[in-house]
């Protein structure tokens, strides 16, 4: 990206190219199809850990393993089947400085309640 | 007087929108709009899962607790049924936009019918919990629980209406191709619900109790 | 800084689908469009930014003169010992409905005004994103604010009226302590106002990030858009966290829940969290459009560029970030722990930081300036020093043990109105001075401005001036009474009497708009001109008042300050020297082939839904029901309403022709913010969340 200098009058302007050129980037259904089942298998991880907890774990670890796949869902999802992937980075930063403003808020606020 | 004027406006207008978009950034703004309004939202959802992470202990040696009343199997079926909502609204999307008209309108269908399961499920579910006796004043947490699981049920019912709002669109010869980009916005919609869902799926139902 | 330049190119597999035109339709009756822009029923549906803004400012004022006289009577009531001016529940409402007016419908409306009338002209545009939407966003607020003040008057005076303060505590709110309807008022008006707020905020944010004229990257744009935008992102992110604490709160007392129910096992501090993690930021969201308008005024008069505009640009951004990491500082007496006290505190005294930067860049920015004091100059200073003055007593709020002490005194109130009334409410005041020949076409009357801004300062000064003193002696705020032997009768009758002069302040204000504008009307309606101040920003470009299209062709905007540079230039010896006239640089609104978007029902429509299913919540669930069916069939009238009216005569399409329209089935189209399907996510996404 970016071969315009921030300083050039065109960078603020409509770079149409992209918008109008965009069409050929979508992913194929396939794509869509395989992180469908890396989600399914995910998901199925999940439950796995509450029927059979794993010999030895701790509560801890589980939660810790359950957080690891909860967020790859969660960004396979946001990434593929929401196309940040293939985006304009605008839209990534607007979603993500949400997230981690909501995630960062609500931490401290339960972390000063002390409920770990 | 705007309206008896004929239009040939030098540059553009706000409201001019086409395939092209001639905008600052090159992007809609609609689209720019809907992730705008998801980022809020995750500010929405955040507070009521710490709401609920901050009550659910909060409740009487022998309260009606998550233990009781979970029942993992059936939950696990109807989260995934969301989660491949999510699969079949992408093919709604790339299916219009490939000009697909009529798989536009199966995928639109299959996903507001699997989006209705899971609000079916989840009717089930509530009205399971309540014979089981953990109603929404039970303790604190049966009111934070049916608070963000509700809110979120009412999030995919909204994402249902929209969905049978283009199927009727799409019916009545309104949604082409052209007009791809409204099912992709809504399908922003319904994927955000998804992924709040597997956030709430793992710590309300899985992390041990 | 979240957004630079760099992130309005894109990489090249940007994916981008087409929104395509609006649905072609054959209206009948309501759904075809409203015509004509002249008249009061233009004014009821109308899109228009500029006219919105109007809109904004004046209903803010009115709930201004009603938040003002909640006020006198507060002061009335403590004017002397053992009071009885107002009895003590009624004092409750009426301190509550002071709090909550002044907030929520006077500082953020009144801001609203000039995000909507000045921002697009700020950046450009032609209007905002979504004009339909704006126009929602206002409706939806004057459907709040009449749902919140009606709580005065419904079922005896102000037997009704929220009585918990603005900060609404729980579990002091719950049924049990609070039983009137208040609470739900507070609740529900809140809730509305917060979707006016939310819709509000993603519209300008879309019009920041698109709607910008070419050339207008991130770093010519004022100020004043960039303090704006700030403002409408901590809008953006704040407001859910109130509405969850609503909501909570309303469960709780509509339909029993436990959230609050300390016997359950809940746990008071949670509301109290919520409360201020959208309570701090909006401190900012009262201040930063404030801040904003004296960046504009201070250049302006002083005849020399903002000093330091990227230091001002950056500490308003960093005031942003760091608004949402104080807000325990409202709970140290609250028993949160040491840790969090400490945590707090530090962040607290760092957050002073940004503000010094912007308050010595304005001095900068006056120093070795040509100085002309005209009165919006008088309130931007004003605000400079009064803000100053509140932002000291703030750190001292930061230090916990002396915050312990002075936590629910009248140092507290003494601290917030020296930076909500001294700060926010001077410089929005400026700002109706500064902008008036923009938006009416004549400026106020300098005499009676000056005038009226130092009875107001000084009234204001010996109002809320001795309460530092008082709450340093020890005088609680919120109570109804106090004792003649305690010692506060001085100060409080100092600042009753101080606080009718405050009030002749705002009366000769409100003379001022009605000499005026009488005068200007004797005199023919002279022209002002479109830059009557020698001003800087674009909006100064195009006629006063401005036309609806506002200007004549997109300016190809090539440095900050675009306007002044076209004005002036320098010679040879490095002085500046007048470069071109006004009247040649600037528009003259003469170019009518611009197409702008047709009026429309519908947002007053849903506006009058919103107020339905308000008091169908608190007062009966059926009315509720009702009102959501109605609101969704509005929300289908919007969708379904044609993008132009098709009768409006000699119109034709302007958009379908350049692109090979394929769906040309003859109805009008191009309306592209209209009759999008995503729309009804925002508006019934907001009735839920």
């Amino acid at each position: 990206m970016a071969t315009v200098t921030p300083d050039s009058p065109d960078t603020a302007h409509a770079p149409d190219e992209h918008a109008s050129g965009g069409r050929h980037a979508h992913p194929s259904n396939w794509l869509y199809v395989k992180v469908a089942i890396y989600l399914a298998l995910l998901t199925a991880f999940e439950v796995f850990t509450y029927f059979e907890t794993v010999h030895g774990w701790g509560d801890t670890a589980i939660i810790v393993m359950l957080i690891i796949m909860m967020l790859l869902k969660f960004f396979l999802v946001v990434a593929f089947f929401m196309h940040l992937k293939f985006d304009h980075p605008i839209f990534w930063r607007l979603f993500v400085f949400g997230l981690i403003l909501a995630m960062a808020v609500y931490m401290v606020m339960l972390t000063a309640f002390r409920i770990w | 007087m705007a309206e008896t004027m004929t239009a040939e406006a030098p540059g553009h207008t706000p409201e001019h929108h086409d395939g092209e978009h001639h905008t600052s950034t090159g992007l809609s703004n609609e689209k720019l709009a809907m992730w705008v309004f998801l980022g809020s939202e995750c500010l929405l959802f955040g507070g009521l899962i710490s709401t609920y992470m901050f009550n659910k202990g909060r409740i009487g040696p022998n309260d009606v607790g998550p233990e009781d009343v979970f029942d993992i199997p059936f939950t696990s079926v109807s989260s995934f049924v969301l989660l491949m909502s999510s699969l079949t609204m992408v093919f709604a999307v790339s299916s219009i936009a490939r000009g697909d008209l009529r798989g536009n309108r199966i995928w639109l269908a299959t996903t507001a019918a699997l989006g209705a399961t899971f609000v079916a499920g989840q009717v089930y579910e509530f009205t399971a919990f309540y014979s089981e006796g953990l109603g929404f004043t039970t303790n604190l947490f049966g009111s934070a629980f049916y608070a963000l699981t509700g809110f979120h049920g009412a999030h995919v019912t909204i994402g249902i209406i929209m969905l049978m709002s283009l199927l009727v669109m799409s019916m009545r010869g309104n949604l082409g191709p052209e007009r791809a980009e409204t099912v992709e916005i809504i399908g922003l919609y319904w994927h955000f619900v998804d992924i709040v869902w597997i956030v709430i799926f793992t710590i309300v139902y899985l992390f041990p109790q | 800084m979240t957004i630079t330049d760099r992130t309005i190119t894109a990489p090249e597999e940007t994916l981008a689908l087409p929104a395509g035109p609006a649905i072609a339709h054959r209206p009948l009756g309501v759904f075809t469009r409203p015509q004509g822009s002249e008249g009061w029923r233009s004014w009821l549906f109308t899109v228009d930014h500029k006219r919105i803004g109007i809109m904004y400012g004046a209903a803010a004022l009115f709930f201004f003169l009603v938040g003002g006289a909640e006020a006198l009577f507060i002061r009335l009531q403590l004017a002397t010992p053992n009071g009885s001016v107002i009895g003590a529940g009624t004092y409750n409402g009426v301190f509550t409905m002071h709090g909550v007016t002044m907030v929520f419908l006077v500082i953020m409306p009144m801001a609203a005004a000039f995000a909507n009338y000045l921002l697009p002209l700020q950046v450009g545009a032609r209007d905002v994103a979504f004009p339909r939407l704006n126009a929602f966003s206002f409706w939806c607020f004057l459907a709040g604010g009449m749902l919140l003040t009606s709580s005065i008057l419904v079922g005896g005076w102000f037997q009704n009226a929220p009585d918990g303060g603005w900060f609404a505590y729980a579990p002091n709110t719950g049924l049990l302590f609070s039983p009137s309807k208040g609470i739900d008022f507070y609740a529900v008006g809140l809730q509305i106002l917060g979707i006016a707020s939310l819709v509000s905020a993603i519209n300008l944010i879309v019009t920041v990030l698109n709607m910008r004229t070419p050339g207008m990257s991130f770093f010519r744009m004022p100020v004043l858009t960039w303090m704006l935008l700030i403002t409408q992102f901590l809008l953006l992110f704040a407001l859910p966290v109130i509405t969850v604490a609503l909501f909570l709160l309303m469960f709780d007392r509509l339909w029993d829940a436990n959230f609050f129910n300390v016997e359950a096992g809940a746990d008071p501090l949670l509301w109290q969290h919520l409360f201020w993690i959208f309570g701090h930021p909006e401190v900012y969201i009262l201040i930063l459009p404030a801040f904003g308008i004296v960046s504009e005024i201070i250049p302006t008069f002083s005849r020399k560029p903002l000093f330091g505009y990227h230091f001002m640009v950056a500490s308003g951004i960093a005031i942003g970030f760091m608004g949402w990491g104080v807000w325990a500082h409202h709970m140290f007496t609250s028993g949160v722990g040491p840790l969090s006290v400490a945590a707090f505190s530090v962040s607290t005294m760092f957050i002073a930081v940004p503000t010094g930067v912007k308050i010595l860049n304005w001095l900068a920015t006056m120093y070795r300036g040509r100085l002309r004091f005209t009165t919006p100059m008088l309130y931007a200073v004003g605000v400079v020093s009064m803000f100053t003055i509140g932002g000291l007593s703030g750190v001292t709020h930061s230090i916990a043990p002396s915050d312990t002490q002075q936590t629910d005194t009248y140092y507290i109130v003494a601290h917030f109105h020296y930076v909500i009334f001294g700060g926010a409410l001077l410089g929005l005041f400026g700002g109706f001075y500064y902008w008036w020949p923009k938006a009416f076409g004549y400026k106020l009357n300098e005499g009676w401005g000056k005038a009226s801004f130092w009875v107001m300062l000084i009234g204001f000064n010996f109002t809320f001036g001795p309460m530092h003193i008082l709450g340093l002696q020890g005088m609680s705020r919120r109570i109804a009474t106090y004792r003649a032997d305690e010692g506060f009768a001085l100060w409080n009758m100092v600042a009753t009497i101080s606080s009718f002069v405050i009030a002749l302040g705002v009366i000769m204000f409100f003379w001022n708009v009605y000499v005026s504008t009488r005068n200007w009307r004797r005199a023919g309606r002279p022209d002002v001109g479109p830059d009557p101040w020698d001003a800087r920003g674009l909006e100064w470009m195009t006629a006063s008042p401005v036309p609806e299209h506002n200007f004549d062709e997109d300016i190809e905007v090539d440095r900050l300050d675009h306007f002044w540079h076209r004005k002036y230039g320098k010679d040879e010896n490095g002085r500046i020297v007048r470069a071109a006239p006004t009247s040649e640089i600037a528009h003259d609104g003469s170019n009518t082939n611009v197409h702008l978007p047709s009026p429309s029902y519908w947002p007053i429509v849903l506006g009058g839904g919103i107020l339905l299913v308000g008091y169908g919540i608190i007062y009966n669930l059926w009315l509720a029901a009702a009102g959501l069916v109605f609101l969704v069939a509005s929300i289908y009238g919007w969708i379904l309403e044609p993008a132009d009216d098709p009768d409006a005569g000699g119109h034709h399409d302007d958009h379908g022709d350049d692109h090979g329209d394929p769906d040309s089935n003859g109805g009008p189209s191009g309306n592209g913010e209209l009759a999008t399907a995503d729309e009804p996510a925002e508006t019934e996404e907001a009735t839920v969340g």
